[in-house]
């Protein structure tokens, strides 16, 4: 499991980043996010504020972004709640990142189906390339986190970069997807397998054929 | 009213009970870590697991599953048993097995339920987890490998403290209880927790690896750091008090005390007389008890005698001073060392006549000069209960961080006599209205102001008494009724020019005034009584000596003595008999029973534990005003505000590193 306790709380950090604020847009969205609750009780904005301060964060640093303590007591501050409240929420989502993490946060799921087909060539391949899990690469692009499963058990196995999902992977197509993020560009996300548009099954339904046009009940040929 | 079956026995049980309350009321025991009568119900650690039909046919947890009409509820039955068994190993997988090294050792409910519901023997064989120590402050030691998650302490210092500082990170395996950036907590009831948590998690600093709890002797015992007069047990070993814990009064304290009640024990040991001491070319030097009565008899007092009360002492001793004076021929007592005057010829009009219990109820609430975080800690709990049910509080006075919304209306008291609209409105508007007087606004004579406000806003009603005055003296209400108290305060005493001044334990007062008088020093500690003093006759704390105290409320309590003053010291009582005899003067009694007798024929009510009454509330004098304006609460410093705090060690470092009245201690970089 990843280590979820904040990064130190250190003179440099409270320096680089002590000031923050939100910016126009962000606190734009966090005021509309505030709204959706009755009032008072504007401490349920907490997730999506959070989500915002990390990724101003992230634009700041050209990464996909973190929770510096000093952000967290600046959102503790804006719904004016204490701030141990507002770290239990952070530290509990593996989403927001508690360490600083690279251009592209590679989220590779290791839960039962993505292994069986196959995760342990995707963490591979990333090793291959100087990713190790829970650290930054020396190039600043990547960051590698075992994740547990993300809900695409049906086109296993999948990475999660940022924010994008890429399904039914192989090493090499791994490879390409990483070899595009690295040139600045945006790769397919979704199933990585031509002609596939989502998880249906590879080459044409296998079961409840009939059901493919229209509706139709099974249930007297049980 | 549901009527539930436990075990076969058919119980009606009150309306939103619980199945464990059920369980309960049927008398059957539950086990349970997480669950606790007085905090919300967070249903986290699955101890209480129980069958209960109609429902799904699995266990269920009890504590957080309302009774209903008809259910048939079973914690007898095998698989009752065994979700038990199951989940005490889920909890001991990760818990260390270092019972012999552990604080909680004896008295903790992990320790009592695993022997009573648990598995004889343990299947586990795999590594088990480690959580470093996590700082919280000078009172709490933690060892968090012991903790169970159960999150008591969370909850109390939310809701109960109303300081949002013990929260729990991480998720999963990885949840550690802990507080931000691991500093200390920082309030006036931190300790609680220690008795909340129900593992060695949460132990005491202070009293770490000193005793084992059935080395203990227990003595019902009522804290005297405030005038809450909160119900202690204190646990003694030998000569030695080691630790004082909260005593359950739903009335007084519920479950809590105060750091301040806790910690001041280890000051019971040091700086104490333990021996007579009589100044002599200006210095304090050791004598006999003979030498000193007799330097007292050379003064020839007559009745030029006064008597001053200290903060702390029992009612006993105050009566013993009193019967002294009165066979002298004087009526020179007072208690109110600081030179306050209020008008006490009606004690209903300085009482806390709501009560504690029954301030929770009120739905407006005006506090004039007082910190009551401070005055008395257990009372601002109270009056977060009230604000949590709906009631406006608003505060005059400087600011002060009250864990509840307060409105201040500013230092200035005349705003009692005109308030601003809308406040005045809300006390118009409120059923159950209610004023609380604080030390700082009898100092500035605010009390007629109060009274009027009260006749005013007809706080005092047909079932509802809402006219407070908050002190913070545990000997004030006691002091009061057996008449310390001169109708011009001190000032009378030092214009009858004494020549014997007796201080019984007073160590706030101004000795200035009594430079010709010859001073006498009853008391314990070594504090500003004693350096003042031209005799110091070594006298018994509250931990030392049977008593009788009043709170605030006007309650009548009964401390018992717990352990023996150390060295010459006496109990006070016996000191007063033995100067009498010196002064050649009769006060009419030889033993602790007699002075007893004496006391409670003179005022019945201390006879009686329990509210006394006062009787009528006065009528108020509708052209009082208050003037002036409130710059300061009298309590400086929380942890020192008596001669035992300021003689513990713990208090002191508490005062430096909490109130920051001192810089810690920190190596040269």
């Amino acid at each position: 499991m990843a280590d979820r306790s904040p990064a130190p709380d250190t003179p440099e950090l409270r320096e680089r980043w002590g000031a923050f604020e939100f910016t126009e847009s962000s606190r734009e969205r966090a005021d509309k996010a505030i709204a959706r609750y009755p009032e008072g009780r504007q401490r349920s904005a907490v997730m999506p504020l959070l989500d915002l301060a990390q990724r101003q964060v992230g634009e700041e640093t050209d990464t996909q972004g973190w929770l510096p303590l000093p952000v967290i007591e600046y959102v503790a501050d804006y719904l004016d709640m204490p701030v141990i409240r507002v770290l239990e929420v952070a530290s509990f989502y593996f989403m927001y990142n508690m360490k600083p993490v690279g251009k592209y946060h590679v989220q590779v799921c290791g839960t039962t189906p993505c292994m069986l087909r196959g995760s342990d060539g995707l963490f591979e391949t990333c090793k291959k390339r100087g990713m190790s899990k829970g650290h930054v690469s020396e190039d600043g692009l990547w960051t590698l986190t075992e994740v547990e499963c993300m809900g695409n058990c049906a086109t296993a196995p999948m990475v999660q970069i940022n924010d994008d999902n890429y399904e039914d992977l192989t090493p090499a197509r791994l490879d390409e997807i990483l070899d595009e993020l690295a040139a600045g560009k945006q790769p397919k996300t979704g199933t990585q397998i031509a002609g596939k548009r989502t998880s249906e099954p590879e080459g044409g339904p296998t079961t409840l054929k009939e059901m493919v046009d229209a509706n139709h009940d099974y249930r007297k040929e049980w | 009213m549901p009527k539930v079956t436990v075990d076969g026995q058919e119980i009606d049980v009150p309306d939103g009970a619980t199945v464990l309350q059920a369980c309960e009321l049927a008398g059957k025991e539950i086990p349970r870590f997480c669950y606790h009568e007085r905090l919300s119900i967070a249903g986290n650690c699955r101890m209480c697991l129980v069958e209960v039909k109609p429902g799904p046919p699995k266990p269920q947890a009890s504590c957080a599953l309302p009774a209903t009409e008809g259910q048939e509820i079973r914690t007898d039955s095998q698989m009752v048993k065994t979700a038990r068994e199951g989940v005490m190993e889920f909890l001991l997988i990760n818990h260390p097995l270092d019972c012999p090294i552990c604080d909680q050792g004896g008295e903790c409910d992990l320790q009592d339920q695993s022997i009573a519901y648990g598995r004889g023997a343990t299947r586990y064989e795999e590594n088990k987890r480690a959580v470093t120590e996590k700082y919280m402050g000078p009172l709490i030691k933690t060892v968090m490998t012991r903790c169970i998650h159960c999150t008591r302490c969370v909850r109390f210092s939310e809701e109960i403290a109303g300081v949002d500082e013990i929260g729990a990170v991480g998720r999963g395996e990885d949840m550690q209880i802990t507080t931000y950036l691991e500093q200390a907590a920082e309030h006036e009831l931190s300790a609680n927790v220690i008795d909340l948590c129900p593992v060695g998690a949460l132990t005491s600093r202070p009293y770490a690896f000193e005793a084992r709890p059935w080395e203990l002797k227990k003595t019902l015992s009522i804290d005297v750091s405030d005038a809450v007069g909160a119900n202690i047990r204190l646990d003694s070993r030998g000569r030695e008090v080691m630790r004082a814990l909260p005593r359950i009064n739903d009335d007084v304290n519920e479950e809590w005390i105060s750091d301040k009640a806790r910690y001041q024990v280890d000051g019971l040991s040091k700086r104490r007389l333990d021996k007579v001491f009589m100044r002599k070319r200006g210095k304090l030097q050791p004598a006999s008890w003979d030498e000193a009565f007799k330097a007292i008899a050379k003064a020839k007092p007559g009745k030029d005698i006064a008597a001053i009360a200290g903060d702390m002492v029992d009612c006993e001793t105050m009566f013993a001073a009193k019967a002294l004076l009165k066979a002298c021929g004087s009526k020179l007592i007072e208690g109110r060392q600081t030179g306050m005057d209020y008008d006490v010829s009606n004690l209903a009009a300085v009482n806390f006549n709501s009560t504690f219990a029954g301030i929770e109820a009120a739905d407006a609430i005006l506090i004039v000069g007082s910190h009551i975080r401070w005055e008395a800690a257990l009372v601002n709990v109270r009056i977060r209960k009230a604000v949590k049910r709906g009631a406006k509080v608003f505060v005059v006075g400087p600011y002060w961080d009250t864990t509840y919304p307060a409105e201040f209306l500013g230092e200035d008291l005349s705003v009692l006599g005109k308030l601003p609209k809308e406040v005045a409105e809300a006390f118009k508007g409120a059923e159950r209205p209610a004023i609380i007087m604080g030390g700082a606004a009898l100092a500035r004579g605010a009390l007629g102001a109060g009274l009027a406000f009260a006749e005013k806003f007809k706080l005092v009603r047909d079932g509802w008494k809402g006219f407070n005055v908050l002190h913070f003296s545990a000997a004030r209400m006691g002091g009061l009724m057996l008449g310390f108290a001169q109708k011009g305060g001190m000032k009378d005493i030092v214009k009858a020019k004494p020549k014997v001044v007796v201080s019984l334990g007073a160590d706030e007062m101004d000795f200035e005034p009594f430079a010709d008088a010859l001073k006498v020093y009853i008391g314990h500690h070594g504090d500003k009584g004693a350096h003042a003093a031209d005799i110091v006759l070594p006298g018994a704390s509250y931990a030392e000596k049977d008593g009788t105290y009043v709170n605030t409320e006007g309650r009548v309590q009964f401390a018992e003595k717990a352990v023996f003053a150390p060295g010459d010291a006496r109990e006070d009582w016996t000191i007063l008999r033995a100067l009498a005899d010196a002064l050649g003067v009769n006060v009419g009694f030889d033993s602790f029973a007699q002075l007893q007798g004496a006391m409670i024929a003179e005022v019945p009510a201390l006879g009686e534990e329990g509210l006394a009454d006062y009787g009528a509330f006065p009528k108020a004098d509708a052209k009082a005003k208050a003037e002036g304006t409130i710059s300061a609460y009298p309590i400086r410093d929380f942890y020192l505000t008596n001669p035992i705090a300021r003689a513990s060690s713990v208090m002191q470092q508490c005062s430096s590193e909490l109130l920051g009245g001192g810089e810690l201690a920190e190596a040269a970089e």
